[in-house]
């Protein structure tokens, strides 16, 4: 039973880390560039919530789509502002820019009179509940995660496979030269995966915060997100859920089963283990370049 | 700067042997077999897709091939790695030029020279007497090579900056610096403008006469082909489809039926070629 | 304006290419050598930290800058060294032996952290060695019958076979010396046909292999020479700060050293050490700026991180070429006066081409 109790718990936690890899999978099966942003806009987003919720009173769906709204809207405008100028640099540099990106998030964020430098909770209706199934005790708030993570992925599922937009992605990301002769408008889809990222990132923000409450070093959670995207492949949409679950599984387990201090290092041990033996991830491909 | 003129010409260099190839679904190669002579050009033709890159990815170890194999001086080259293939005397161009870009000329070409190099980490560190002579030693070869292309202007400039003309004499120039027994050119006309073919082929006759440098080369401009090959093979989607010398197979019907066209463009190179 | 005139290969060959540079680079070696006795006390060590970072960033430069391997967890290396001087000089090891087994280790560990490198490319080696970079924190922090864990070890001040290096004069010649070693050791490796090795993987692995060079064996040494500096700047770190512990090593200061190049100028020398001058410098200015900043943001916990996000993002945007770029285009500008046109520096505008198929 304790089993059961940690593995759904790890599955939660695996969610989080796999929504926030869906962000930068995106953005990198877009574009290329790694974005260790995603984190700080994970944060931004929870920050979005608790002001919506709090300050301005509104209703708690009102809240959710209107933070998501506003992020995407700020993914637009960051892609337009500073990811737009420096396409065609090295993969360094992108990388050291949104690590750039992510300072200024968290430095701006505890700014903010009073409310940055503090631990907030998020009061969300389904707040501390549980349900009990038998022996097991479900937290709401991790049902909540799961259930929300599904649906997502189902949504984005439809959307890449079905659509033109997948492919222009995947295109664009390819090569770029190519795709802007093609009358793919590689500019705007930039945008709009950054656009989407963003949400992406918000919601993740807006699950995690019942849980780990909202403060500005919640991004620091992002990190744990790269492993994720490592095991599932960086190319891969479903791979990034699907690394993110291994992951929080593996963390769960460790916590408990193995000595001290494993715990937070499992998920790097994995990252290890994984380039060693499946160097692409589960789910990705292997690229040769053609001389 | 000369290699081997002690070896007898007309002697085997290289021999491949039941090549083939096979990716995935896609059999790139299949059953090719020929040798090219110390001292020859040799041209490998064919439409694209034929599998000519390919049979230069296998001698460059860059694949292993899915059966056959490949000897240099009697040498099996599945034994190597790939870094191990300079090292023999084999050096190569790439079709789509792979430079470094961000070096200048100079030091791409000084590149070439490394399995040549005498110094280990520890020497060069400490930059000792011998690294320094071994580093002039260098350069003079090199300059031999950047004077042989008319490369003066360029030493210093950075690779990226160059117009793509330049770009393919610096891939030759650097193939050449590492003083190579056999050199495999991949297209080496390509994109070039009619006066730089023509210099191509200069140079080329150069490096088969003056450097004694056996050649082994993809083309497709059947002009150059002419003029400076001993021997030509015929490729179509893998396999074999004439093996002779290039008046032999541009009149072999399987070959014009695959790659030269019609009969009137047939026509035409017969007349220049008479 | 000035003309180089070249009639010998050795003048290529030469690593001050003509008087000028010879001139200035005494004048601030007899700078350097002087501060002592021309700084307070607190300025020189500053300088201290400046030198002792720059050993670290021209690792760290040979690594990333010339060699093309990403390093996420470059600290890791940091307090390899650091933690090995400290655990040797404890036990009473004189000080260039403990020195000496510091950057060893730490190459040794960077030969490990740097067998990814031999089967990963570009993000995913990236992930390997930030993932190397947690788990020597972690063993850091758990193994603490040797490093004392979270509580961290103090060590004794540099014993060179009796000579004490105990006043921040001495030890900051000591720094100088080692420093200078250092720039001497990469400057050497970069005319030389190992440094154009590393060059040649950074740019097209699949020529290097075909120039004959061994990616593998290259690749690991750069990983070790790399390393070893670090090891050998933490070691000078570890005895600046008399004190240790693991939280010093973390990410943050990872990324730090990666802040450092790119802020210095991917791809120099100069960069390296024009970096490490920001490294140390900022924190100081910030401090300085804060009194006269309206409260909410002289007073924010986060200033810090935000002007350190800023210069980045303004670096990676204006900047690609760091600080040593801008210098160089301010001392063209001056050399070349009235005829600096603008284009002189443009980087040649490049489509993003996929990374994978490298």
């Amino acid at each position: 039973m304790q089993f059961v109790q940690l593995v759904i718990s790890g599955i939660a936690q695996g969610c989080i880390y796999g929504l926030i890899a869906l962000g930068f999978v995106l953005i990198y099966k877009a574009t290329e560039t790694v974005s260790f942003a995603q984190g700080e806009l994970m944060m931004l987003g929870a920050f979005c919530g608790l002001a919506c919720m709090t300050f301005l009173g509104f209703p708690f769906w009102l809240s959710v789509l209107s933070s998501i709204a506003a992020m995407a809207a700020f993914g637009v405008f960051l892609e337009r502002l500073v990811i737009r100028p420096i396409l065609g640099q090295p993969a360094f540099s992108v990388v050291m820019l949104t690590i750039g990106i992510g300072y200024v998030a968290r430095g701006l964020i505890t700014m903010i009179p009073g409310i940055g430098t503090d631990t907030h909770t998020l009061p969300v209706p389904y707040k501390d509940q549980v349900w009990k199934l038998g022996e097991l005790v479900l937290n709401v708030e991790q049902m909540v995660v799961i259930a929300s993570t599904a649906v997502l992925s189902g949504i984005l599922y439809l959307v890449f496979s079905r659509s033109k937009v997948g492919l222009a992605m995947q295109a664009s990301s390819q090569n770029q030269l190519a795709a802007y002769y093609m009358g793919i408008p590689v500019k705007r889809l930039n945008g709009l995966v950054w656009g989407l990222a963003s949400a992406v990132a918000a919601i993740a923000g807006l699950l995690l915060a019942p849980i780990t409450f909202v403060h500005a070093n919640m991004g620091f959670i992002g990190l744990k997100a790269f492993p994720a995207a490592v095991v599932g492949g960086f190319g891969s949409l479903p791979g990034a859920i699907v690394g993110g679950l291994v992951i929080g599984i593996v963390e769960s387990l460790s916590g408990f089963y193995l000595p001290d201090g494993i715990k937070d290092v499992a998920a790097y041990v994995v990252v290890l283990i994984m380039l060693m033996v499946k160097p692409n991830g589960l789910f990705g491909d292997k690229l040769r370049k053609k001389v | 700067m000369s290699t081997s003129t002690s070896k007898p010409a007309g002697e085997v260099l290289l021999t491949a042997s039941q090549l083939s190839m096979r990716f995935g679904g896609v059999l790139a190669v299949n059953g090719v077999s020929f040798d090219v002579k110390r001292g020859e050009v040799f041209t490998l033709i064919g439409p694209n897709g034929a599998g000519k890159t390919t049979v230069f990815n296998l001698i460059s170890r860059l694949y292993t091939p899915s059966t056959g194999d490949i000897s240099f001086e009697g040498r099996k080259l599945s034994e190597l790695a790939p870094h191990e293939v300079a090292g023999l005397g084999i050096a190569r161009t790439f079709q789509n030029i792979e430079l470094f870009e961000h070096a200048s000329v100079l030091q791409n070409l000084l590149i070439g020279r490394h399995t040549h190099r005498q110094s280990n980490v520890l020497s060069d560190i400490f930059f000792t007497g011998r690294v320094r002579r071994a580093e002039l030693e260098a350069r003079e070869k090199v300059e031999q090579v950047i004077e042989l292309l008319d490369l003066q202007h360029h030493r210093d400039s950075m690779v990226a900056g160059l117009p793509y003309g330049v770009r393919k004499v610096v891939e030759l120039a650097r193939a050449l610096s590492t003083e190579p027994k056999l050199l495999l050119l991949d297209e080496p006309s390509s994109g070039l403008n009619v006066e730089e073919t023509d210099d191509m082929a200069f140079w080329i006759r150069d490096i088969q006469q003056e450097l004694g440098v056996t050649v082994l080369m993809v083309e497709h401009d059947m002009s150059l082909v002419s003029k400076v090959s001993d021997r030509v093979l015929a490729m179509n989607q893998g396999e074999m489809l004439a093996l002779g010398t290039p008046r032999e197979v541009q009149t072999h019907p399987g070959v014009i039926e695959a790659y030269l066209g019609s009969i009137d463009d047939v026509s035409s190179l017969r007349r220049k070629t008479a | 304006m000035r003309f180089i005139f070249k009639t010998d290969y050795a003048q290529d060959l030469r690593l001050a290419k003509h008087g000028g540079h010879v001139f200035w680079y005494s004048l601030l070696l007899v700078a350097l050598l002087a501060a002592p006795f021309i700084v307070s006390e607190y300025w020189l060590a500053q300088v201290t930290f400046i030198l002792i970072y720059s050993i670290v960033g021209l690792g760290l430069m040979l690594l990333a800058g010339f060699t093309g391997l990403f390093s996420l967890g470059h600290a890791a290396f940091l307090g390899v060294g650091a933690y090995t001087q400290a655990v040797l000089t404890n036990m009473g090891v004189p000080f260039p032996i403990a020195l000496v087994c510091a950057g060893g280790l730490s190459a040794a560990v960077g030969i490990v952290v740097g067998l990814p490198a031999l089967r990963v490319k570009g993000i995913y080696l990236g992930m390997a060695t930030l993932s190397f970079g947690f788990i020597v924190e972690e063993i850091f922090a758990r193994w603490e019958k040797v490093t004392g864990g979270n509580a961290g070890i103090h060590i004794k001040a540099p014993d060179l076979f009796g000579f004490k290096a105990d006043t921040g004069n001495s030890f900051y010649w000591l720094c100088l010396v080692i420093t200078v070693a250092s720039t001497f050791v990469i400057m050497n490796l970069l005319r030389s046909p190992t440094g154009r090795a590393f060059v040649a993987i950074r740019d097209s692995e699949v020529s290097a292999q075909s120039m004959g060079i061994n990616l593998a064996r290259y690749k690991s040494m750069s990983f070790a020479i790399s390393a070893g500096l670090a090891g050998i700047g933490g070691a000078l770190y570890a005895h600046k700060l008399q004190f240790i512990s693991p939280d010093q090593f973390s990410i943050l200061q990872s990324i730090d050293l990666l802040l450092m190049v790119v802020v210095g100028g991917v791809g120099s020398i100069h960069g390296a050490f024009f970096g490490a001058i920001f490294l140390i410098t900022m924190p100081q200015l910030i401090a300085g700026v804060k009194d006269y900043l309206p409260a909410i943001i002289g007073q924010a916990p986060g200033l810090q991180g935000f002007v350190y996000g800023a210069v980045l993002i303004a670096f990676v945007l204006f900047e690609p070429l760091g600080l040593y770029g801008r210098w160089l285009k301010v001392r063209t500008y001056l050399q070349l006066f009235p005829f600096y046109r603008a284009g002189m520096f443009k980087r040649q505008k490049s489509f993003q081409k996929s990374d994978r198929l490298k």
